[in-house]
């Protein structure tokens, strides 16, 4: 049942150290805001699950709080890499980070493993490629009615989902729309839910393709507004892409990093 | 009369031109977004163009930096899940044509884009796999857009993310990968299309001002050259302003 908090009471109450942590939006509704706050109290020994890891990661990652990354995609979209994912995987720095990695079609499906309380997902996917050899969450698998050769990926069950969404009410009850990404699935398939919103309302109006979380399958809601950003939720913020350009030469920098970090991040609220 | 332009421009507008003839594509960031938003501005007004966001026939008035810019989903016919994009639209084999990158590229097409170097210690560690082996596996066919050069064109991929050809003939059957493949892949000095016969690359195009030599060389392999090679139609002025005008209209906004 939702429970209304501030990020700080929800992200110490419901993220501990050494957790399985899924903080999902493909681009859209990133949750950024609650991404630094997992910095400002020092969380260590997360695994971080996402299928872009993204800017958000990088920073999480740069800061130390992950010793473990189960990804598909990790670059800074449009622009290159992550050069603090870079450095974490190629030089141990600030920890050493284990890789559990993934397509795309392959994470996905596992949270819908996950969100349906199966053990695993079927695709037709891997087939020819060198991931399978270096990720043991997927395995071959015959279909029991067709003989054909598909391949099951585990299911992911993280212990908390984090998403940002448009809006909640004072009820629980989330509505998001536009780039709906797989926050849905992770969100269900996880132990625990928070959810940052742009604002919280009395009702919530209908809005044209949107979907609903109902307030029994979240925990914690918290009014965060423009807590996407650099990403954004459509209908209140845009995209700063000049932000994911500028981010290329701060993290490419383990000082500059560190600087940005402390003066954006532990420096604040 | 001829205009001048660049080896990338000439990349491009032939990429656009791939297109012609398919109502659905499904696209990449980077040059192969460019490239499709070319052809829609151009050829093919009416192309479907997907994006791996979940966006179904987005209409972008210029290429967008991420592939979740706001602008794709605002312009989209519909606007649908990761889970949904991927095993309703893509794996059934229903997109026409896939858009790719990448890191490099072998013979037989197959590609890499997760690291270069020894996997478990890589030189480097680049993004991963992302939606490109699905996209390989099951569009109906898939043109490769990549500059060419030795670091890319490589005799033995480092690690195999998406495959081509596999190892030859029949290769994707006995994996059961239900598309055609890579029917083309497409640099700035011209044009490599599998030999029908043991699907390895053989160059079949060279763009205006590129001689075989030049090819061979930025190619990690002895390089087959077509016994029918042709010369890539130099750029309309339509098809150069058109691409002038998306290219400027990204860096705008970003």
């Amino acid at each position: 049942m939702a429970v209304t908090a501030t990020l700080a009471e929800a992200v110490e109450a419901g993220i501990g150290d050494g957790d399985s942590l899924a903080m999902e939006g493909f681009t859209h509704l990133i949750p950024h805001a609650a991404a630094h706050e997992v910095i400002r109290q020092g969380r260590r020994d997360l695994t971080l699950i996402r299928m872009t890891p993204d800017v958000i990661y990088d920073q999480l990652i740069g800061a130390g709080c992950a010793s473990k990354l189960v990804f598909s995609w990790g670059g800074n979209p449009g622009v290159g890499s992550l050069h603090r994912l870079r450095d974490a995987v190629e030089h141990d720095w600030p920890t050493p980070l284990a890789i559990e990695e993934h397509s795309h079609a392959g994470m996905v499906n596992r949270y819908v493993a996950g969100a349906s309380g199966l053990p695993f997902a079927v695709l037709r996917g891997y087939s020819g490629t060198d991931l399978a050899e270096v990720t043991d969450s997927i395995a071959p698998l015959t279909c029991p009615f067709t003989g054909e050769r598909l391949t099951a990926v585990s299911a992911l069950n993280p212990d908390v989902t984090v998403i940002h969404a448009q809006r909640a009410d004072r009820a629980g009850n989330v509505q998001l729309w536009g780039i709906i990404g797989a926050q849905k699935e992770a969100a269900l398939a996880a132990k625990r839910t928070i959810v940052t919103v742009e604002e919280v309302v009395d009702e919530l109006p209908p809005h044209p393709g949107s979907i609903l979380l109902p307030h029994w399958v979240v925990d914690w809601v918290c009014e965060v507004p423009g807590g996407a950003a650099p990403s954004y939720a459509a209908g209140y913020t845009e995209r700063e892409n000049d932000f994911y350009q500028a981010w290329d030469a701060i993290s490419r920098d383990r000082v500059a990093f560190a600087e940005w970090i402390d003066a954006n991040v532990k420096g604040q609220p | 009369m001829t205009t001048a332009y660049a080896t990338d421009e000439m990349m491009t507008i032939a990429a656009a031109r791939a297109l012609e003839g398919r109502r659905t594509c499904f696209v990449g960031i980077g040059l192969p977004s460019l490239a499709a938003n070319l052809a829609r501005a151009t050829s093919i007004p009416d192309i479907v163009l997907i994006y791996e966001s979940g966006t179904i026939g987005s209409k972008p008035p210029h290429p967008p930096l991420s592939i979740g810019d706001g602008v794709l989903a605002e312009t989209a016919d519909t606007v649908v899940s990761s889970a949904e994009i991927f095993n309703y639209w893509l794996q059934p084999g229903r997109i026409d044509i896939g858009f790719l990158g990448a890191a490099q590229v072998d013979r037989f097409a197959n590609i890499n884009t997760t690291v270069i170097g020894d996997y478990r210690r890589p030189k480097v560690r680049l993004p991963g796999a992302g939606g490109a082996p699905e996209i390989a596996a099951s569009c109906r066919e898939t043109v490769i857009v990549v500059r060419h050069s030795k670091r890319v064109f490589v005799d033995r991929l480092d690690f195999v993310t998406s495959v081509g050809h596999g190892d030859g003939p029949g290769a994707r059957e006995r994996l059961g990968l239900r598309g055609a493949g890579p029917t083309s892949v497409i640099t700035d000095l011209g044009i490599l299309e599998p030999d029908p016969e043991s699907r390895e690359l053989m160059l079949t195009r060279l763009h205006p001002g590129v001689d075989v030599d030049r090819a061979r060389e930025a190619t990690g392999w002895p390089l087959k050259v077509s016994g029918r090679l042709a010369t890539t139609a130099e750029p309309t002025r339509a098809e150069l302003t058109a691409l002038r005008r998306l290219a400027a209209g990204t860096e705008e906004r970003t």
